[in-house]
């Protein structure tokens, strides 16, 4: 025996090339699907991510806000390199790097130590800390830890230091976002309501959206309107900003001044309902003015609600230049709509994207055939299913709850459709399937500027819609017969 | 190594050693004691590293480093194309290092090669009872949709060591049940101080339950040889395997770059390992050296005069055919190489580069990049011990500035003062310097580019160097108004 141990000495066997084309065909099966969707423990490519990644993005959407992350170092350059790959940005952010002696003493020593440094280093004006699993798992108590830096002057006394418990064992992405952004505006507002006054503004939360030209499009549109707004986790500067010599650790974000005033808006919207429960909760229960909680606006019809609820709550008309966009955009529609019209769709991604996918392909005459979450809820489940009752084009469409990419690849192979709507993991599946993939979700990995275009608002349909029509022609163009090639599409 | 000391103008001991001291000026004092040992002026006669490394990482200074697990997962277990590798616990670890590391694979997705994400995707549930049963059906599940993998390694993630699962006897059982070697490997990211605890806990996990379980199926000849430390990144390994293979050799097994599980583990009967990633997979070598006699050897493969030295040094260890062969490469590959470097070095002469990587490049790649007349101005390592900048030490200009685990302070610190006019290290930096206005080229992952390795990758190189530092678009960066 010539293995420590002692385990058989086999001979290398080749797999041969028959059995590579046997389970090659194998896996495209209904049988294989059956299997596939049979699994219970093992999970493969899985379409969302852990609760810190989107509690560093609501950190990043604030004015001089360092994110910090309380737990081992390798999860903080996960996040940062994960949001550096999508946005093509910086994405600055600290841990206090806890290793064994953590999981036996706590985290406190580390939490204290790295805040000192990071305050001294990179003079944050806020600094949001949130967990990954380590001291989660060994329950550190945040509440009392970041107290005690405070008493002992590990940060300055009026620096605030709003935290969050973001388990990455339990929910995804969306939820970190909304449990960090909740803490900072609890923050940043406490004591700050004055009785009798209103700022006159509009706050608006995007939810968990990585598109920073989704966040510049909502303050354009709201400029149009004239209303005063305050854009909460405003991300737009942070991740999209100026290649000019110089380097700015915080590039953007909504300014704390801001974010505090906020809780004496006139009215507050958000527009990621399943990334902001937490977020929304707080603020209809303190914050003056109205409230609203509406679905992202991807498609005319969302877009359209979302126009009409800032016109009533702030009184006004839809101004001229904004119903010319509307028709603009129909206009680009009705002219595109032949390319689209009837074909089948695959889409996956979370929650509010989803419904905004959904939304947008009923009402251009496509079929959102295969639907995926991969943390999906019942909620989610019927509000999607609504949609697709409310229209023809929903008929025979299916929601899948909780399945991932694999799965997604099974459907393709055995239920094929023309496309997928989704993110850049998506790709392998994608290519098995002979389809394009477009990438409006998050991440996009392998496509540049993607983030810059917007996918709400009028815009964001027309962005959306011409990019699909005209990779529908671009593939009739190389794939079709020579005599079938011509000039007008 | 080169015998000369090397002179970098207006780079002198003391100026190097003034820019540290007004970089450390910034900390705190605990945290200043604790980095100071850690910068370091070059002094390349010494042959002798200039700072302290392997240490912790200071809390709070945004350090580029990475876990144990993503050493294990992303580094030495992630590239074995045949296998599926398990990121045991919840779901963003996996998802975070699924495809993100450029180590290429050939074989067709799902069949016979897996660059996927399977993970166990821990809950609430899962922490408080325990993952060990949903792991056991994980690994039939595993092996029931994917009947050609050649085995699977279940890597653990922090949670995982810290409420006592035992995914050791697990994969035991597993193993025997399903006949497949189940490897699991207890490289929780809070072990250690970096990615590298994670290369060396793999390392002895391939001794423990790989090496020697499997034999070639052809007869040994005297020209067998591993490459050890190849991760094919971008494609790596398909330029140095066939060019080894040119100079005569039977290259047995790549470990681990679009690699082979069984020809892994049948490593023990070549005569002689070639290592390239010295800093991961060390270990290995001097295992199989104990323990069957195998010899090994360091190699570079980055730039012309780097391999070619490398090369010769490995025909010294063998009879004429290799040395006739390896000279005859040589001779076929020079001519090509001065084409290449008589296009790139004019443009090039003189431009100064700073490095920032793992725990190889920042030494392996200066000669390549001296190939096409550039400096090497400042280096430093996310992972390196005391051996690897030891080896540094000889590569580096006298008194430049070396730096361990450095945080993005700083690097920026260094990179204002010494103005240089390209940085290579990863992606977290390469925004930070792109902003700045300063060409940057992702050394990890050759920046979507590659390979870089051999002769076939030093043109692309060449290329790519030549292409960050003399494009038109960073006349534009200074708006004229």
């Amino acid at each position: 025996m010539s293995n420590l141990l002692g385990l058989e000495v086999k001979k290398i066997v080749e797999t041969t090339p028959e059995e590579v084309d046997r389970v090659q065909n194998w896996i495209n099966t209904e049988e294989y699907k059956e299997k596939n969707f049979a699994r219970q423990a093992l999970v493969i490519n899985p379409a969302h991510a852990c609760q810190p990644l989107g509690a560093q993005l609501a950190a990043h959407g604030f004015e001089g806000t360092l994110p910090f992350v309380h737990g081992s170092q390798g999860c903080a350059s996960y996040y940062r390199s994960t949001l550096n790959r999508h946005f093509r940005e910086p994405a600055p952010a600290v841990s206090d790097a806890m290793t064994e002696d953590g999981a036996v003493f706590g985290g406190q020593n580390n939490l204290h130590e790295g805040l000192e440094n990071a305050v001294a280093l990179y003079k944050p004006k806020m600094i949001a800390v949130f967990t990954s699993c380590m001291p989660e798992v060994i329950g550190d108590d945040l509440t009392a830890f970041i107290k005690n830096a405070r008493q002992k002057g590990f940060v300055p006394k009026d620096m605030p230091v709003p935290y969050a418990n973001t388990p990455s064992f339990n929910g995804t992405h969306i939820h970190g976002y909304d449990s960090m952004l909740v803490s900072i505006l609890q923050t940043m507002t406490e004591g700050k309501q004055i009785e009798g006054r209103c700022t006159g503004k509009l706050n608006l939360i995007a939810g968990c959206d990585f598109n920073t030209g989704d966040y510049r499009e909502y303050k354009r549109i709201l400029t149009e309107f004239g209303i005063p707004h305050t854009v909460l986790a405003d991300i737009s500067d942070s991740f999209d900003s100026p290649c000019d010599g110089h380097y700015h650790i915080y590039a953007g974000g909504t300014k704390l001044e801001d974010a505090a005033d906020s809780i004496n808006g006139k009215a507050t919207i958000t527009l990621g309902p399943y990334a902001t429960p937490k977020t929304f909760s707080f603020i209809k229960d303190n914050y003056s003015g109205k409230h609203v909680s509406m679905p992202m606006p991807m498609g005319i019809e969302k877009t359209d609600a979302f126009i009409m609820k800032v016109a009533e709550l702030f009184g006004k008309e839809v101004p001229a230049s904004l119903k010319n966009e509307r028709g603009r955009a129909v206009d680009a529609i009705t002219d595109a709509h032949q390319y689209i019209h009837g074909k089948k769709f695959a889409v996956y991604g979370d929650p509010d994207y989803l419904l905004g996918y959904v939304s947008f392909l009923l009402e251009m005459g496509a079929h959102p055939h295969h639907i995926l979450c991969s943390r999906g809820s019942k909620k989610l489940e019927k509000e999607l299913q609504a949609l697709l009752d409310g229209s023809e084009f929903g008929k025979g469409c299916k929601i899948y709850m909780n399945k991932d990419l694999w799965h997604l690849r099974s459907l393709l192979m055995t239920d094929p459709v023309d496309a997928i709507i989704g993110d850049s993991h998506g790709k392998f599946a994608a290519r098995d399937a002979k389809i394009p993939l477009f990438r409006f979700g998050f991440p996009v990995f392998d496509r540049v500027n993607k983030h810059r275009y917007p996918i709400i608002g009028y815009q964001g349909a027309v962005n959306m819609l011409t990019e699909i029509c005209n990779k529908f022609i671009d593939i009739k163009d190389e794939t079709c017969e020579d005599r079938d090639f011509e000039l007008m599409r | 190594m080169s015998d000369k000391i090397r002179k970098i103008e207006g780079i002198t001991k003391e100026s190097t050693e003034a820019l540290i001291a007004e970089t450390l000026s910034a900390y705190p004092e605990k945290a200043k004691k604790k980095r100071a040992p850690h910068i370091g002026a070059n002094d390349q006669g010494s042959g002798s590293a200039c700072v302290k490394s392997n240490k912790k990482t200071v809390p709070g200074v945004m350090s580029a480093r990475g876990c144990a697990y993503a050493g294990a997962k992303g580094v030495v277990w992630g590239p074995i194309r045949d296998m599926v590798h398990v990121s045991h616990g919840p779901v963003g670890c996996g998802w975070y290092s699924w495809g993100t590391r450029r180590n290429m694979v050939s074989g067709i997705v799902g069949v016979t090669s897996f660059p996927m994400q399977f993970t166990s995707d821990f809950q609430e549930k899962d922490i408080v009872y325990g993952g060990d049963k949903k792991l056991k059906t994980l690994l039939e599940e595993a092996h029931d949709l994917f009947p050609l993998a050649k085995g699977i390694s279940v890597l653990s993630e922090c949670p995982v060591g810290l409420i006592g699962d035992d995914i050791n006897s697990v994969a035991k059982t597993s193993a025997k049940e399903l006949d497949l070697p189940i490897i699991p490997c207890n490289c929780e990211g809070f072990r250690g101080v970096s990615q590298s605890l994670g290369h060396h806990i793999s390392n002895d996990t391939i001794r423990d339950y790989i090496i020697g379980t499997r034999e070639y199926a052809e007869p040994e000849s005297p020209y067998d040889i591993a490459l050890i430390g190849e991760y094919n990144i971008g494609g790596d390994a398909w330029s140095t395997k066939p060019l080894l293979e040119e100079c005569g050799f039977n290259v047995k097994a790549v470990w681990t770059g679009d690699g082979e599980l069984e020809k892994i583990a049948a490593t023990h009967t070549v005569k002689l390992n070639v290592i390239h990633c010295y800093r991961s997979m060390n270990y290995m070598c001097k295992v199989m050296e104990e323990k069957f006699g195998i010899p090994w050897i360091e190699l570079n493969f980055f730039g012309p005069t780097k391999i070619k030295e490398s090369l010769r040094k490995l025909a010294a260890l063998f009879d004429d055919t290799i040395k006739e062969k390896v000279e005859a490469v040589i001779a076929k590959y020079d001519p090509i190489m001065q084409e290449i470097i008589e296009r790139y070095k004019p443009r090039l002469d003189g431009k100064k580069v700073m490095l920032l990587v793992g725990g190889l490049r920042p030494r392996h790649t200066i000669g390549a990049y001296e190939d096409l007349g550039m400096d090497c101005i400042g280096s430093g390592y996310e992972f390196a011990h005391t051996d690897d900048y030891d080896r540094t030490a000889p590569e580096m200009p006298d008194a430049t500035v070396v730096y361990d685990d450095p945080s993005e302070y700083e690097f920026e610190k260094f990179a204002d003062a010494l103005k240089p006019d390209l940085i290579g290290s990863g992606i977290k930096e390469k925004y930070v310097f792109q902003k700045m206005g300063i060409p940057f080229r992702q050394m990890h992952s050759w920046d979507y580019s590659g390979p870089y390795h051999g002769y076939k990758g030093f043109e692309v190189f060449a290329r790519d160097v030549d292409m960050a530092i003399n494009s038109p678009t960073w006349k534009l960066v200074q708006s004229p108004f």
